[in-house]
């Protein structure tokens, strides 16, 4: 391709068909599967014009393991642990889907105890979740300092995970009718001391990252999308909540102790990334104030109420259950014959599956280093997606 | 009293010693070279294997961590065992690449820091050469540092590592214009353009106080100028790793990727000695006029020292902004350089040019006649 040299005189007379000499030249590439961005294996097709970006395709996939079909061979309990391997960082919350959903559909009754702790749990977790989001974006947009302290916030609290629970990553505790172990003795003096300092973190966080001008330039009207756009695409959780559609299953449709709670529902005004980081920052103040509230009467009370190896024969039919992860709603579909123990047919609606979809929508028109931003963003978990 | 500071700190070049030398015995001449040839290697190793130490453990501070401990006491032999690792590792050229241009363009690179190496004014008696045309001779120089990282985009035939090549090209061309108008006004206060002349202009106080405002301006023009040219965070975006992965050194392994992080650090060392040469008095210690008590007490330490110490703070500002500071994009870094930095810039040269005309320093200066 050969470049003229014309006077402005020329250039302003030039036909449309001179001035194709000049466009630039349209190319594709894959952003993943091993890509920082995707924090896993998530493979994005980007067209791209120099660094604008004219559209993108996610490719998801590459760690697709056939969960929903293995599950259909498995007893309700044995698909708790399967659960929390999909989305880690809310694996609680996904164990508690899977249970709420036996629960409901057996009519299982649990006591204000079980609750109580599978809420704080929960929060915990949602708390743990965002620390580790929160610095994973700061990373994303060159601040590797904020990476660090997100984890060390992530393991203190995985500290508390494990004394109860065993674990630090997949934790499968909840179980239906009731929790795998019950708290241990000095777990609420943990946590209560825990929470001071999580506000200190909080409030750290506000100045690293937030109070930053080229952090705050980097977000502030990118990858803006309205509320309804953002119900068509089946969004839910924080991207859901910055678009100011107030849609949190923890106050529409409050399950565990939500209800006995004061929390607000965080909502963001204008939809665009910067509005998704505020809530997500707002919601671990939330979370604290959950805990806050719950942490100093945990009820008395047994920790399960069914019999370890008691054989769960759910009702023929369809049964739904969803809980709010730290992504959004996490639901759980089973469809049962009535005479085996296992389903006959399952599937997980998991969140980061329709939150991946948002990038082809409002990812186009920016520019590449607009596009980290926005993937940032949504928070993506690849396991979740693939299932 | 100036007169006698600078009787005290008449400065000997290596290469001022070299040529007194060659009237009487070539063989001395001919040692002096050798030996600022070997100094200057020398510096290059040390100097990266002490800063890429350095950043580990500021950056181990601010996050938190311990940095290296593991390897020797300290952690000191870690950077011998990562070169170590580097030298074995599989040297890798891609299939379809430009094969030479992708095995120059990490000596390009690290030629630019390796040529100012011998430029810079470490004490009185510690510089190579002193040329009369010193400053010019940095920028034009500094410049070519832009070509190493062009190449090796291009070359690694690679679309993020043409990416980050033309972001490169873009960020240092552009930063390269407010870094000399920053190093302008030091050439307007000081009256000379040889780095030595400048540092011997700050005996009655460094320019960064004595130039009112415009010295302070420039100083910080020059500093994040530079920060982009040297493509440090929050400046990053030629790398770019969450974006381009590595941008233009995706492609290379091995030793060659050393010499591009060699590269980086040298020049990061250079351009604080620079800003240190220019700004902060290079050598030169805290003199304050014509206040002989204070003058005499801080002649007391001894030049090298006082370079090693100004040298070593604006390298930890460096690095401190590489962990605090997130990336900025690249239409942002545009707009700081052409609708911010560089209207300042030019406004700086004219308040500069006012003190100068009205000769309106703290302490007036008797410019060398």
């Amino acid at each position: 391709m050969s470049v003229q040299i014309r006077t402005l005189e020329e250039h302003l007379h030039a036909s449309p068909q001179a001035d194709s000499e000049l466009t630039t030249q349209e190319y594709l590439v894959n952003m993943g599967p091993q890509h920082p961005i995707a924090h896993g294996s998530l493979r994005v097709v980007l067209r791209l014009d120099g660094e604008n970006v004219k559209f993108v395709i996610p490719v998801p996939g590459y760690v697709h393991r056939g969960v929903e079909k293995m599950c259909e061979h498995l007893t309700y309990r044995q698909i708790i642990p399967y659960t929390d391997r999909l989305d880690y960082l809310s694996a609680i919350m996904n164990n508690w889907a899977v249970a709420k959903t036996v629960e409901k559909a057996l009519g299982i009754e649990t006591n204000a105890r079980i609750e109580t702790i599978r809420t704080i749990m929960s929060e915990l977790q949602r708390l743990q979740s965002h620390a580790l989001w929160w610095g994973v974006t700061g990373m994303d947009l060159g601040a590797y300092t904020a990476f660090l302290y997100g984890f060390r916030e992530r393991e203190i609290i995985g500290e508390i995970f494990e004394e109860t629970i065993g674990a630090r990553l997949t934790m499968n505790y909840i179980q239906p009718g009731g929790l795998m172990y019950d708290i241990q003795p000095d777990f609420a003096a943990k946590v209560k001391k825990l929470i001071p300092y999580l506000h200190g973190c909080i409030a750290q966080y506000e100045t690293l990252l937030s109070g930053n001008t080229i952090f705050q330039e980097r977000l502030r009207n990118i990858g803006v999308m309205d509320g309804a756009e953002a119900l068509a695409l089946g969004c839910t959780g924080p991207i859901l909540r910055a678009s100011g559609v107030p849609l949190d299953l923890r106050a529409t449709e409050a399950y565990g102790v939500y209800d006995q709670v004061n929390f607000n529902v965080v909502v963001g005004a204008v939809g665009d990334s910067w509005d998704r980081y505020y809530v997500r920052l707002h919601e671990m103040r939330e979370s604290l104030r959950i805990i806050e509230q719950l942490i100093d009467n945990v009820p008395e009370g047994d920790y399960a109420t069914l019999r370890y190896n008691e054989e769960l024969i759910l009702p023929e039919g369809l049964h739904y259950g969803q809980t709010e992860t730290a992504r959004g709603a996490f639901g759980v579909f089973i469809d049962s014959d009535g005479k085996r123990p296992h389903p006959r047919r399952l599937h997980f609606r998991s969140p980061s599956f329709n939150n991946m979809w948002v990038v082809t929508r409002i990812a186009a028109g920016w520019r590449i280093a607009d596009f980290i931003a926005i993937q940032s963003s949504l928070d993506l978990v690849i396991p979740d997606i693939d299932r | 009293m100036a007169a006698t500071v600078a009787r005290t700190w008449e400065p000997n070049t290596i290469a001022q010693r070299a040529a007194a030398a060659a009237t009487e015995n070539l063989w001395v001449t001919a040692a002096y070279l050798i030996g600022s040839m070997i100094g200057v290697v020398a510096v290059l190793s040390l100097l990266g294997m002490v800063l890429i130490y350095v950043e580990r453990k500021v950056a181990a501070r601010f996050q938190c961590r311990l940095g290296p401990t593991r390897v020797g006491p300290f952690g000191l032999l870690q950077t011998l065992a990562d070169t170590l690792k580097l030298v074995f590792k599989e040297d890798f050229v891609p299939e379809m690449a430009d094969k030479f241009l992708h095995m120059l363009a990490p000596f390009l690179a690290l030629l630019v820091p390796v040529v100012l190496l011998a430029l810079l004014p470490y004490s009185p008696s510690m510089q190579v050469a002193d040329l009369n045309i010193g400053i010019l001779f940095v920028t034009a120089i500094g410049g070519f540092g832009v070509m190493g990282i062009l190449i090796a985009g291009w070359a690694s035939n690679n679309k993020w590592s043409m990416i980050g090549a033309m972001r490169a090209g873009a960020q240092i061309i552009s930063y390269e214009l407010s870094a000399t108008l920053a190093l302008l006004v030091v050439v307007l206060f000081s009256g000379t353009m040889s780095l030595s002349g400048i540092v011997q202009s700050q005996q009655d106080g460094w320019w960064i106080w004595r130039g009112h405002a415009a010295g302070f301006c420039a100083f910080m023009l020059y500093l994040i100028a530079s920060t982009a040219e040297l493509n440090r965070t929050p400046f990053d975006i030629p790398e770019g790793e969450s974006e381009l992965t590595a941008g233009f050194h995706t492609e290379y392994s091995g030793l060659r990727f050393a010499f591009f992080f060699l590269a980086e650090f040298i020049n990061m060392f250079t351009v604080s000695a620079l800003t240190a040469t220019l700004f902060l008095g290079g050598w030169m210690p805290f003199h304050i006029g014509d206040w002989a008590a204070l003058n005499s007490q801080m002649d007391l330490i001894p030049p090298i020292i006082w370079f090693g110490a100004k040298t070593s703070a604006v390298i930890f500002i460096i690095m401190w902004f590489r962990w605090t500071f997130p990336r900025l994009r690249v239409d942002q870094l545009m707009h700081l350089e052409w609708k911010i930095l560089l209207p300042i810039g030019f406004a700086n040269l004219l308040l500069a040019s006012i003190i100068v005309l009205i000769n309106a320093y703290p302490f007036p200066l008797e410019l060398p006649q």
